[in-house]
């Protein structure tokens, strides 16, 4: 005990492999934990979605790789339609939120706010602490739900209730449901720790002349999405709630007037609509907690790898909040046809279209970013110029759905899945991508391999829009989704050699992530030793020593001087000026 | 054990790949710098492939139109509104087009043509207020005017106006099949809920056997409607949530367990005149040989061969409800009014459908 004490009054105090690796409080190695949990469930989420597609294009066929990763819920290897169901919950569940929520923010805010804005840690390390843990003890709970007895919850990733608080609707909605539920609080629980520990450091810790206005992108994004996640988390959390007292308590929130297998249900009074706005309240936002992240990366990656300023700062910053502000009251254009008020559709074809300006201003400022820029295309910026296109793809076709006449039509059809896969799917994917990318040198001193980069990223490229171009057609074509097979609808058969095309595409992308898996296991142990800064980068964590050690800095931290974007200054020699480098005489910063 | 093998040679395919890209890699280390940032060389090659994929964007968007364009549902609507949500498809796809084509290129032009050269400076350009404007503005004007035509367009579908006497039908949504209930002679449905449903004596969607409104519904497993008559869709559910989707009709709406639902349209082609149309006969005769393809290889391994296939207007379930989401679906058939009339008067009223024990 006394040695214990003694070992705390040291500044560094020493580390057993226990604090270090497993309980650690820095938040460095929190950021490769979340990093790490997110890259398994995002291998579990890619796999389902391929057994999903194996599915879709050859149904009914016996399939020995379904019968030897199913079990019992592919006997003879043909996969049974409960299954395919829970494969699209748990799919859209774990990629949604244990991958792009917390595998993207978890990972980014974490390792980079302390070092962009030149603070020794986070604002409390132990809360830090706790968020990833609650966040592995709910992965593990939604992986564990894959086994029991009844299924895993199949009631889509937005668990309508009553098919979701009824074990006779379905056998998913039994113990798998009760998981899945409780699963989710737990993240929620862990996201709210983490989104307030994000902005507790990023109003408090800045280091000296680290204004608001000097802040990378990157952090704006980590700090407004910590601001949206803590506003609309609990929100869902609620609805969970509720939805637990219905399944369990016999309450009546969500439900009313049943009859199912024979019986007429207690249940009065309730509404699903209901269970609808508190999901969506938080659903539709989400979709900007898994996008920022994924843009400020962008941001940083493509100024840095353009040797140029971001272009158009102010309006970034501004673009930003507005689509945060948005993001919070457009909730019901998931709703258009849900029985709501014909009324309130209008109101939110309105507020809908209006988020469409500020992304389009995005876009157009990473646009004019590259304009007469000396690129470098290093994997990142790959990914990050993926971003914009996919962003651009994906974002117009929300034209269409969140036009509440002509959602009408393709509401629930594959139309709705290539546009959310595009916009926020395959863009965050591909933020997350380049953030690991850039960023992989400072979190394990080492380079990732260029080449199985560029392999990674051109194959993933041409495979996002083989996969998702043409599933626009058929959703246009009035081809509902989450559909086990379409062989009951003759009116279909000309679809599904569409459907096997986007397969094969869809396969081998899943492939080529094994090149990325390798690269990345192996860089981080044979990779290339990383110099200081080597994308000769302006943000702060580039002054911070390669060697990881508790606090960021030896001795003072920097100071700050000017903005993050000081790229290709006419005045000076190199294409690049750190933040910590003082103004020189008679140079001016750029107001901003 | 042949899950071993499959196993063991997904694993062999995999080395096999790794090892290939380390040759692959050790051959481009030989007496050149193994750094892993972006040389000049690598800046060339990847700004011809931007430019490269930039083709393959719109080589995909033309392959997709040529082979799968006329799938769309953008014409033959078979409703009365239709044509003005196809209208509204049609603009504003074109919106989507001319801004898709235009920001891929300058996005991957400019990655193509500022690629990076070693002593190269980059233009110091960091603001430029005009710029944002107009990129505020008109982004702001364009979908001013989709919003009104899409609002105008939303209203005149939804708000129903009761004055033109329109055909009262319920739609009954339960695990997994739908039920199609008419007001009969009155115009009125009866009073329903699912605590009165009584399986014994057939009363399956839970009707007020004492409501006198009750008394001549229709109870139908199949929709006929008369063309050119409005229609009023009231939808129920007893179970969980599903939703009705009539693609040809432009029509979806969700049944929602313990609240009534409603659309409107008016069908103005019958299924007949729908057949004969010269699009809807090449896309039949398309699927009909499609079908014909797989009921031969169906008949080599001695199964059934497939139905022909015969266009019908279809109700599907368009909301996951449970086990055999997907296979949730009603026939509907548009008809003269006439027709419409004898297949009515051949239906059972509800009083006399009802088991008496």
């Amino acid at each position: 005990m006394s040695a214990h004490t003694e070992n705390h009054t040291h500044h560094h105090h020493k580390e057993t492999f226990v604090t270090k690796y497993i309980f650690s409080q820095d938040h460095k190695m929190i950021a490769k934990q979340y990093l790490i949990t997110g890259l398994i469930m995002g291998i579990i989420g890619i796999l389902m979605s391929l057994l999903m597609r194996m599915q879709i294009a050859w149904p009914e066929k016996p399939n020995i790789i379904f019968k030897s990763l199913l079990g019992k819920w592919a006997e003879e290897g043909v996969m049974d339609a409960d299954i395919y169901l829970a494969l699209v919950t748990i799919h859209g569940t774990i990629m949604v939120f244990f991958v792009l929520t917390a595998g993207l923010s978890g990972t980014f805010s974490n390792l980079l706010i302390p070092l962009q804005i030149g603070a020794r840690d986070m604002a409390s390390g132990f809360l830090n602490m706790v968020s990833y843990w609650l966040f592995f003890l709910s992965s593990v709970i939604m992986v564990i739900s894959f086994f029991v007895e009844a299924g895993p919850a199949a009631a889509g990733w937005t668990i309508y209730p009553p098919l979701s608080a009824l074990p006779l609707a379905q056998g998913g909605s039994g113990a798998g449901m009760t998981l899945w539920l409780v699963s989710m609080a737990i993240f929620i629980a862990s996201s709210l720790l983490g989104s307030l520990n994000y902005i507790v450091t990023v109003l408090n810790l800045r280091t000296k002349g680290m204004s608001m206005t000097r802040l990378p992108l990157t952090i704006w994004a980590f700090f407004v999405t910590a601001i949206i996640g803590v506003v609309s988390f609990p929100v869902l959390l609620s609805a969970a709630l509720l939805l637990i007292m219905d399944r369990s308590f016999g309450t009546s929130f969500f439900l009313s007037d049943i009859f199912i297998q024979g019986e007429v249900l207690h249940y009065q009074g309730g509404s699903p609509v209901l269970f609808e706005h508190l999901f969506w309240f938080l659903g539709h936002p989400e979709v900007y907690i898994v996008l920022l992240p994924a843009l400020g990366i962008t941001s940083e990656v493509i100024a840095t790898n353009s040797r140029k300023p971001i272009f158009g700062y102010r309006a970034m910053v501004a673009s930003i909040i507005a689509i945060a502000f948005l993001s919070t009251i457009v909730w019901g254009h998931h709703m258009f046809i849900s029985g709501m008020n014909p009324f309130l559709g209008s109101v939110f074809t309105f507020t809908t279209l209006l988020i469409a300006i500020p992304s389009a201003v995005k876009a157009f400022n990473y646009i004019t970013t590259l304009w007469k820029g000396n690129l470098q295309f290093n994997p990142a910026m790959l990914f990050s110029i993926g971003l914009v296109s996919t962003f651009i793809t994906g974002g117009l076709t929300g034209i269409v759905l969140g036009d509440s006449a002509l959602d009408i039509n393709v509401h629930d059809t594959y139309f709705v899945v290539a546009h959310f896969h595009l916009v926020m799917g395959i863009s965050a994917l591909y933020g997350l991508f380049a953030g690991v990318y850039h960023w992989f040198p400072k979190m394990f001193g080492r380079m990732l391999n260029k080449n199985l980069g560029y392999i990674h990223f051109w194959i993933t490229a041409v495979c996002a829009y083989g996969v998702f171009f043409p599933m626009h057609f058929i959703g246009m074509a009035g081809l509902p989704r989450r559909y086990y097979t379409n062989s009951n609808f003759p009116l279909f058969d000309d679809t599904q050699n569409v459907q096997v095309l986007i397969t094969v595409f869809a396969l081998v992308a899943g492939l080529v992530q094994l090149v990325f898996l390798y690269n990345f296991i192996h860089s981080i142990f044979y990779g290339q030793k990383t110099v200081q800064n080597p994308w000769r980068s302006n943000t702060l964590e580039w002054t911070a020593p390669i060697k990881h050690m508790h606090g960021n800095w030896d001795g003072e931290i920097p100071h700050v001087h000017r903005w993050a974007y000081d790229y290709s200054k006419p005045r000076y020699e190199d294409d690049f000026v750190p933040q910590n480098i003082p103004l020189e005489k008679g140079e001016e910063e750029l107001q901003h | 054990m042949m899950n071993l093998l499959i196993i063991l040679i997904l694993l062999g395919v995999t080395v096999a790949i790794l090892q290939m890209v380390k040759i692959y890699d050790l051959t481009q280390g030989v007496n050149k710098d193994n750094s892993q940032i972006a040389n000049d060389k690598d800046n060339s090659r990847n700004g011809y492939l931007m430019l490269a994929f930039l083709g393959f964007i719109y080589l995909i968007t033309i392959i997709s139109f040529v082979l799968w364009g006329d799938l769309p549902l953008v014409s033959n609507s078979a409703s009365e509104h239709g044509p003005r949500i196809d209208r509204l498809m049609v603009i504003t796809m074109v919106v989507i087009f001319i801004v898709q084509t235009i920001t891929q290129f300058l996005l991957h032009y400019f990655a193509f043509k500022y690629k990076g050269e070693k002593g190269k400076k980059a233009l110091f350009y960091a603001d430029n207020d005009k710029l944002e404007f107009i990129w505020t503005i008109v982004p702001v004007i364009v979908l001013a005017g989709l919003i009104m035509y899409g609002l105008f367009t939303w209203n005149d579908i939804m708000i129903i106006d009761e004055e033109e006497d329109p055909l009262v039908v319920e739609l009954y949504a339960q695990q997994f099949n739908w039920k199609a209930r008419y007001a009969g002679q009155d115009n009125v449905l009866g009073k329903a809920n699912v605590r009165l449903i009584n399986i014994d004596n057939a009363n399956i969607l839970g009707l007020d056997e004492s409501d006198p409104n009750a008394q001549d519904d229709v109870i139908t497993t199949e929709l006929h409607l008369p063309a050119g008559k409005p229609v009023l869709f009231k939808m129920r559910s007893q179970d969980v949530l599903h939703s009705a989707y009539m693609p040809h009709f432009r029509a979806q709406m969700n049944c929602v367990p313990g609240m009534i639902t409603q659309f409107s349209f008016t069908p103005v082609v019958t299924t007949e005149e729908m057949r004969i149309r010269p699009e809807i006969y090449d896309k039949v005769a398309n699927i009909n040989k499609i079908r014909n393809k797989k009921s031969k290889a169906l008949q080599a391994n001695g199964e059934e061969p497939l139905d022909r296939y015969e266009f019908d207007y279809l109700l599907l379930c368009n909301k996951i409800c449970g086990k055999s989401h997907y296979n949730m679906q009603m026939k509907i058939i548009v008809e003269s009014e006439e027709d419409f009339k004898n297949w009515f008067n051949e239906q059972k009223l509800f009083k006399n459908s009802l088991v008496q024990n």
